[in-house]
């Protein structure tokens, strides 16, 4: 309970700053919105190439624009040295490492929400056939992208070129993770069924997602303090 | 009793001992004068007995515990050289914040104490992105101090300060004195340290030069330690 605890006061911190300054929310929502506009005027919304990789175009969106989100997640501990107070405090490393991830799983989250409905029109796609898989696919992947990419935007917070650096280091780790869920957002989207091999993406997910929370957790006291 | 006890601390930066072979305790319900030239070491000494960098050798000890020990931790204030307060929350966020990561039992009563005692009431919904510069420095020094520490450690706490603001950190440090927390400041101001502290510790190149009691040599003329125990 305690981890919970400490873990929500500094989340709802970083939610209430960005609900202040909105500078991250607003960035990846818009750079969200304009790669789906643009690429709606590459694709044709009515081919079936289109229906086959609606799925990989959705979450290359959600990856950029997470990966935005991501950056910020402890750039904002900079400015007044605060990190250092926040390191200093009781809360442990694995406390503030879960109460990252939460405030950018939920800023993502938001983004998700806001660019679904926008993909379904650009590309028309009727993505509601089966939603409550698809949600189960977002939160799952959401979260994914979320770990890794807390883990080493606590890694790179101090790096010059952290913008460049935090992308090229998460990505390759997410290929896993980013086939799982382009393969169920494929299907879901498509209005098919899921079949009985199409559930092992879902394992993949699951599994992805409790061994990367596990190794975040375990190593963030060691990334914060060195 | 030693509050912090350091022995054989090295610490490296690539290839470069920044710190080497520091060994001294610090009895509890003093009050130590860190002092050293600049790029001395002070500021790194004073990170790893915070617990926010590691030695690359040897033992300390701070409270009889780890440093990285929750229960140490909680023992612990620390005013760095940053302020450590979100420009984007107000005073009271600010204060709230950290009253609750250091498990307070009435939060918004221990920021609403500290408000007042900064002189910062008034000002306790404006966000700190507003506030002056002495101001802030207020709202930081109530953060290092809401939880009443046993070990305070303070780097460079009189650097451009304003008046306010010094006579607000010597009066709290003076109470914290009174109620025997140890007290460890890292300083350039030679004077109104040494009038403070009960010993010193001078660093040089990252060595102890002189650890002992603060004498009357040194409170009269503030020069007097680094002509006898400073770097050639």
């Amino acid at each position: 309970m305690r981890v919970l605890n400490a873990a929500w006061v500094v989340a709802r911190k970083d939610l209430r700053a960005e609900l202040r300054t909105k500078e991250t929310l607003n960035a990846s929502l818009s750079f969200a919105l304009v790669i789906l506009l643009l690429f709606s005027f590459i694709l044709d919304p009515d081919s079936q190439t289109m229906r086959a990789m609606s799925g990989g175009l959705l979450w290359l969106v959600f990856m950029f624009a997470g990966a935005l989100i991501l950056n910020r997640s402890f750039a904002r501990e900079l400015p007044n040295d605060c990190l250092e107070a926040l390191i200093a405090s009781p809360a442990s490393g694995a406390e503030l490492f879960l109460g990252k991830c939460v405030a950018s799983f939920i800023l993502l989250l938001v983004v998700e929400v806001i660019c679904l409905p926008v993909f379904g029109i650009f590309y028309n796609v009727r993505w509601t056939r089966q939603t409550g898989l698809l949600i189960a696919v977002l939160l799952l992947g959401g979260w994914a992208l979320t770990v890794i990419g807390t883990l080493f935007s606590a890694l790179t917070v101090n790096l010059r070129l952290r913008e460049l650096m935090l992308p090229t280091l998460i990505y390759p780790f997410l290929v896993p993770a980013l086939m799982a869920a382009i393969q169920l957002t494929n299907v879901l989207i498509g209005g098919d069924t899921l079949e009985r091999d199409d559930y092992i993406w879902f394992r993949v997910l699951i599994g992805f997602d409790v061994i990367f929370s596990l190794l975040g957790l375990a190593l963030a006291e060691s990334v914060f303090v060195g | 009793m030693a509050a912090v006890a350091i022995g054989g601390v090295w610490k490296y930066y690539g290839d470069y001992p920044a710190l080497r072979d520091i060994t001294f305790d610090v009895e509890a319900g003093s009050c130590i004068a860190l002092l050293g030239r600049n790029g001395a070491g002070k500021t790194t000494l004073l990170k790893i007995i915070a617990g926010l960098s590691r030695a690359a050798k040897g033992k300390i000890q701070i409270l009889n515990g780890d440093a990285r020990t929750r229960a140490v931790r909680r023992r612990i204030g620390l005013l760095g050289h940053g302020i450590g307060v979100y420009e984007e929350l107000s005073a009271r966020e600010n204060l709230e914040f950290f009253a609750r990561l250091q498990e307070a039992p009435d939060p918004r009563k221990t920021a609403a104490e500290w408000l007042e005692r900064t002189g910062l009431s008034i000002s306790r919904d404006t966000l700190v992105r507003e506030f002056s510069r002495g101001m802030r420095q207020r709202l930081a020094v109530g953060r290092a101090f809401l939880h009443d520490p046993e070990l305070l450690l303070l780097d460079e706490p009189f650097t451009a300060l304003d008046d306010r603001a010094i006579e607000l950190l010597q009066n709290l440090l003076s109470a914290a004195r009174a109620r025997g927390a140890t007290i460890i400041m890292s300083t350039h101001q030679l004077r109104e340290a040494l009038e403070l502290a009960s010993g010193v510790v001078l660093i040089n190149r990252g060595s102890v030069g002189y650890h002992g009691p603060r004498t009357a040599e040194m409170l009269a003329d503030p020069g007097w330690l680094y002509r006898h125990y400073g770097e050639a």
